[in-house]
């Protein structure tokens, strides 16, 4: 079967109305970032900014010690991250189960995520890096890495069951209904049914956190942890220069992309799985 | 008043309608029968311009819709659907799901588009569910509030998508209801249905779709008691 004339005409129409409409965004694009671009290399102050910030020698020289650092936050947000997922679904699995003789415990839940989600990130760095060791107890973990794993885990962890549970309140009742009406118990149905569903909604604001986690590892200077942020201070301290920092900014903004693209990835999977797009 | 044109729709490598043209006049009411997969609800979404065809034109009077320069959602506020699956909002009370379209997409008052809500909604016999929200409602209440939704647009037609297949027989009844008082008061309608009964009732006109293709069309009383067709007649048969 041939296309129909009019047919021709209007792919020919559609085609030339999304070059116009690329060529438009282009257009813009470039005139907005031209204008930014303008405006900053114009300015007064630019020669000395882009001595202090951005001194390619500088930051050549700062570059293997930042990145050594660096790796010592990857290591931690990995170990956190899989952690506060850990956290995160137990509690929230834990505050919405409807079993009246887990009051206690749900009660701890409850109190765990407003205390933690209330207070400020660096406040729980500062309180567990100093204070657990203060403790002397026995069998607390002393290396800085682990109190640092601990404060994130504890302040992340209770803002990620929060958007757990959401994602779990967010199925419909009809799933948890076909689940146990299968014969699957409270717990199988929540496990094989809710919580996969529910995580995979949740993934973007999940992602979202993540990547404050990620960013968070640098608080952990403060308790003396020589990761990226610190290194770059040392060297910023020594020299004068802030380059450093902006390297360091690098890295982190570096490690961030790839888990955005990964979300991206699970998202338009799912969407075209369910919804058959 | 609305006619389509050998129109064509394909999904990926399956050709979905192969060249479907039906014309359509004011106050008619024009069914779709044929079997699940025929293409009945695609051509219903395409007049609706909801899927664009790939080839064939469709005209609404002396407008060819399908141009790609004509501006849709003014289109689609003269041409009202309901859906299978209702597809009420379910975070809307059942007042708001009809008054929303009014208000946003037609530019009327609220007072005007609540009044007209609760008019429409005493002739389906739901006065009392205005501030109900959709999940608490039956099957039958809920395709009732879909219609009422698409009807307070004042359409110029109105395309039903099989709109009772997910009801039961005691609820069908009172959402056949409805659109038998809907032609009695004029409104152009195409519908895709299974009720071969109601469309014997109602229809003027009848259409068979088989793989994308009207296999017969004729009126009413013709096709779904007389088909010509020995395909039609197959398909016919199983309903008896």
């Amino acid at each position: 079967m041939t296309t129909s004339d009019r047919q021709l005409e209007r792919l020919r129409y559609r085609r030339r109305r999304t070059l116009r409409r690329a060529a438009g965004a282009a257009v813009s694009t470039i005139v907005v970032l031209g204008a930014l671009a303008v405006a900053v290399l114009q300015s007064p102050g630019w020669d000395r900014v882009h001595a202090t910030f951005f001194d390619w020698g500088d930051a050549k020289g700062a570059f293997p010690d930042v990145a050594q650092s660096f790796w010592l936050n990857i290591r931690l947000f990995l170990v956190v991250e899989v952690l506060v997922l850990i956290v995160g679904v137990a509690v929230a699995v834990i505050r919405v189960i409807p079993s009246p003789a887990l009051a206690p415990i749900k009660f701890l839940a409850v109190i765990y995520a407003d205390v933690f989600r209330g207070t400020p990130t660096l406040l729980i760095v500062l309180l567990v890096g100093f204070g657990i060791p203060a403790l002397e107890l026995t069998g607390m973990p002393t290396s800085l890495f682990w109190l640092g794993v601990i404060a994130l885990t504890l302040s992340y962890g209770a803002y990620v069951s929060e958007v757990i549970r959401a994602g779990i309140l967010s199925i419909h009742p009809t799933q948890w209904a076909s689940g146990r009406a299968l014969g699957l118990s409270y717990g199988q149905t929540m496990r094989h049914i809710v919580l996969p569903q529910a995580l995979r909604r949740v993934a973007p604001p999940l992602l979202n956190d993540f990547v404050s986690l990620q960013k968070d590892t640098a608080l952990l200077s403060t308790i003396g942890l020589v990761e990226a942020l610190r290194s770059a201070q040392v060297i910023s301290g020594r020299d004068f220069v802030f380059t450093p920092y902006v390297v360091a900014a690098c890295f982190f903004i570096v490690a961030t992309i790839p888990l955005a693209r990964f979300t991206d990835y699970l998202t338009v999977r799912s969407l075209r799985r369910e919804n058959g797009l | 008043m609305l006619r389509a044109d050998a129109v064509r729709k394909s999904f990926g490598d399956h050709e979905v309608l192969k060249g479907i043209s039906l014309e359509v006049s004011e106050g008619e009411v024009v069914c779709l029968i044929g079997a699940s997969g025929s293409g009945k609800s695609t051509f219903l979404r395409c007049l609706n311009l909801l899927e664009q065809v790939d080839d064939g034109d469709i005209w609404l009077d002396d407008r060819e819709i399908t141009d790609p320069r004509i501006n849709v959602d003014s289109v689609r506020r003269e041409i009202g659907i309901v859906f299978q699956a209702y597809n009420l909002f379910p975070h809307l009370t059942v007042e708001q799901n009809i008054v929303l379209g009014q208000v946003k997409a037609c530019g009327l008052s609220r007072e005007e588009a609540r009044a007209t809500a609760r008019e429409l909604l005493a002739r389906v016999g739901l006065s009392e569910k205005g501030s109900a929200y959709p999940d608490s409602l039956s099957g039958g209440q809920q395709q009732r509030v879909a219609l009422v939704r698409a009807i307070a647009m004042r359409p110029r037609i109105l395309l039903l998508d099989e709109i009772t297949s997910a009801l039961d027989p005691m609820l069908v009844g009172e959402v056949l209801d409805v659109i038998r008082d809907l032609r009695r008061d004029g409104m152009t309608i195409v519908m895709a249905t299974h009720e071969i009964a109601f469309a014997r009732e109602v229809a003027d006109r009848a259409a068979f779709l088989r793989d994308g293709v009207v296999e017969e069309i004729g009126t009413a009383a013709q096709v779904l008691n007389a088909p010509r067709e020995a395909s039609t007649q197959e398909f016919l048969a199983r309903f008896l």
